[in-house]
């Protein structure tokens, strides 16, 4: 056994337990960070498929923010997690109808791919294989997309200005840290030097 | 890596685009550091940045498909380009008197309205489904916060929510119907589209796609039957806003929807012409009589938006030359009347406000003579009266409908304006003839000068600027055919 497939299937399996764990663990704390496993396994195995850059950008965002974001409101909302198990039972099967349809569609895409190799390659942009996937993607965002990236861009400036403009407020009686005047304090406004005596005291 | 990004002049059609995206972060900056709760100077420095660009969209002849072809810059989308950033411009104007009231004193409106234009810019000159989805939702995305912009205010608030969630829904709709359109054709880019389907015929799955993507795209124009949260977004939003938002956003929409079906669907006219031909007869008849009812000013003007983009459609239905020069006209003259209508209603305050009733109105001949005056003329061209400026946009589209044998449309279009006479004639009626009920508050001077502007060029439109807006319009639709 090389070493290349004894970690996918260390990563794969150590993905499918903690993905059960997610739906299976009692406590929500515990069930988010079962799923940052999953992430990290699922990154491990981007790793192992070449995929350098999107490995990274899965831990930085998924594990970095999206997860994070998840512990956040599971921990400050007072979700009622006992009363959303209710009827578990009672949904089961249309939760087994879906799960039935997902895999028929894994299974009809699996097979077409069966059927006709050669979909698998036909990739609109083929990857060069003489550079890494970072930089492959640098230079398509800046050369060919760089319509579309600054204007995803923009988008995103909209989004931020949107969310400031919406929720800011600025009470009244709030202490506001001032960093021009913290790092602008001169000794001497802040340190007095006093000759004390011995024995006197101030 | 093949980039057609060589050197900056290359890059001279979208120079325009360009300067407005440096200009509104460099406004957003300046903003920041003057801190103030009131801003007038960035207001002031975003209208000036909309007339430059216009000013250089006008001097910039150069056309050319940038950008490995998600770009295009054409006569019509120069066209086009200017009559948004005309509209972004005066709805700023409006929005300077009585800022705080408002909410739109804060000098973010100004800068979001500038980011606006520019998804509205991009969606005019988008050639790419991947453009026009960007420029779709850079639009959406500010005109959402627009809305809510009077944070304290509920019904400001329901309406921001409001277009969101419907806003989000029509742009699933659109994303759904642009991937079903890339399926069956293999090509995002607009132009390659067109080939496509000309050599593989039309299939089920691209009909199915160009359904949805027209769904998606009538929502943008409240179109009918995707009208329906037009007049409660229209009443809850603050007015400069929605002056802002029956003008420009329109535009950019129709000039989407006319560069899709025009060029794009060509080849399979005969089905995007059904569904034009059906959003148009809805949008006019429901618009006439759903308006009947309405006492609130702000709900009639959505109404009569929505009756105008019905009317709009009937030239696009045609697919012709003529009808598109007929739709270029329509929408030129569309913001003229909008962009009056917004300043008679901001000037009218009485002691509680803004005036928002109709019957509010009462007596306003006989204490404000002069908006009074703009105001019935605006009706009047509304309507479609000769020699008013409003008679000539529908001339223009009911001639191309009627070349094209769509004689149906034309009477159904003919019918439903004479029944939404009523309404407009209405407010006619209330402010000369009915008594006064309460006092009228003096009226700011740059919202007389731009009701004299447009009551002027609405009256003398076809002594003046007619012949030249109609050549423009021809030169802007030839360079789709």
């Amino acid at each position: 056994m090389t070493l290349p497939l004894f970690f996918f299937y260390m990563f794969s399996a150590i993905a499918i337990a903690s993905a059960v764990m997610v739906i299976s663990a009692r406590n929500p704390v515990h069930a988010v960070l079962f799923l940052i496993l999953v992430f990290v396994n699922a990154a491990g195995l981007f790793m192992l498929a070449g995929a350098e850059f999107l490995a990274l950008i899965l831990v930085v965002v998924y594990v970095g923010a999206v997860a994070v974001l998840f512990l956040f409101v599971v921990m400050m909302l007072d979700v009622d997690f006992a009363s959303l198990r209710q009827g578990f039972l009672q949904y089961a099967p249309i939760g087994v109808v879906v799960g039935l349809v997902l895999l028929l569609e894994l299974l009809l895409v699996a097979g077409s791919v069966m059927v006709a190799p050669e979909t698998a390659g036909a990739a609109v942009l083929p990857i060069d294989g003489g550079i890494e996937n970072t930089r492959a993607l640098g230079q398509v965002l800046y050369t060919r997309y760089v319509f579309l990236f600054q204007g995803a861009g923009a988008v995103l400036l909209v989004a931020m200005i949107g969310a400031i403009v919406l929720t800011l407020r600025h009470k009244p009686n709030v202490k506001r840290q001032n960093p021009n005047v913290q790092v602008g304090r001169k000794v001497s406004e802040t340190l007095e030097v006093v000759k004390v005596k011995s024995g006197q005291g101030l | 890596m093949v980039s057609d990004v060589t050197d900056f002049a290359s890059l001279a059609p979208a120079y325009p685009e360009m300067l407005l995206a440096i200009g509104a972060i460099v406004l957003l900056l300046v903003g920041v550091v003057i801190n103030k709760e009131r801003s007038t100077l960035v207001s002031m420095l975003a209208i000036g940045l909309l007339v430059v660009v216009a000013a250089l969209v006008l001097l910039q002849p150069a056309d050319g498909v940038l950008f490995n072809g998600v770009f295009i810059a054409d006569g019509f989308a120069r066209y086009m380009k200017v009559l948004v950033l005309g509209g972004s411009a005066f709805a700023l104007m409006l929005a300077l008197p009585h800022a705080e009231e408002n909410g739109t004193h804060k000098f973010e409106y100004s800068i979001l309205v500038l980011l606006a234009t520019l998804g509205m810019m991009t969606m005019v000159s988008a050639n790419d489904l991947m453009s026009l989805y960007i420029g779709i939702e850079l639009q959406s995305l500010a005109l959402y916060v627009l809305a809510a912009i009077k944070r304290d205010d509920p019904r400001a608030t329901e309406a921001g929510l409001k277009y969101f969630v419907l806003g989000a829904l029509s742009s699933g709709m659109l994303l759904y119907g642009a991937s079903l359109i890339y399926g069956f054709t293999g090509h995002t880019n607009l132009q390659q589209i067109v080939i496509a389907i000309a050599n593989d015929g039309r299939s089920v799955g691209l009909v199915f796609g160009v359904v949805f993507l027209l769904a998606g795209v009538a929502f943008k124009i409240s179109a009918v039957p995707f009208h329906m949260w037009t007049p409660d977004v229209y009443e809850g939003a603050p007015t400069p806003v929605t002056a802002f938002f029956a003008t420009a956003p329109k535009v950019a929409a129709m000039a989407l929807l006319v560069r899709l079906v025009i060029d794009t669907f060509e080849p399979i006219s005969h089905d995007w012409q059904q569904i034009i031909v059906f959003l148009s007869l809805a949008s006019m008849v429901l618009a006439a009589f759903a308006a009947i009812g309405q006492r609130s000013i702000k709900r009639l003007i959505a109404y009569s938006s929505i009756g105008h983009v019905g009317f709009a459609l009937v030239g696009l239905s045609s697919g012709t030359q003529g009808g598109v020069e007929g739709v270029a006209i329509y929408m030129a003259i569309y913001i003229t009347m909008t962009v009056g209508l917004f300043a008679c209603l901001l000037s009218l305050r009485n002691s509680n406000g803004y005036v928002e009733n109709i019957d509010d109105l009462a007596g306003l001949a006989k204490a404000r003579p002069f908006v009074a005056a703009i105001m019935a003329i605006l009706m009047f061209s509304l309507i479609g009266m000769p020699p008013l400026a409003g008679f000539f946009a529908k001339w223009h589209v009911f001639l191309a409908a009627i070349e094209a044998q769509l004689f149906v449309l034309a009477v159904v279009g003919v019918l439903a304006s004479a029944v939404s006479a009523f309404y407009y004639l209405r407010v006619v009626k209330v402010m000369y003839f009915d008594e006064p009920t309460s006092e009228f508050a003096a009226v700011p001077n740059e919202l007389n000068v731009i009701m004299a502007v447009s009551g002027f060029l609405l009256v003398t439109y076809y002594f003046t600027v007619g012949g030249s807006l109609a050549s423009a319009a021809r030169v802007a639709a030839g360079s789709l055919f």
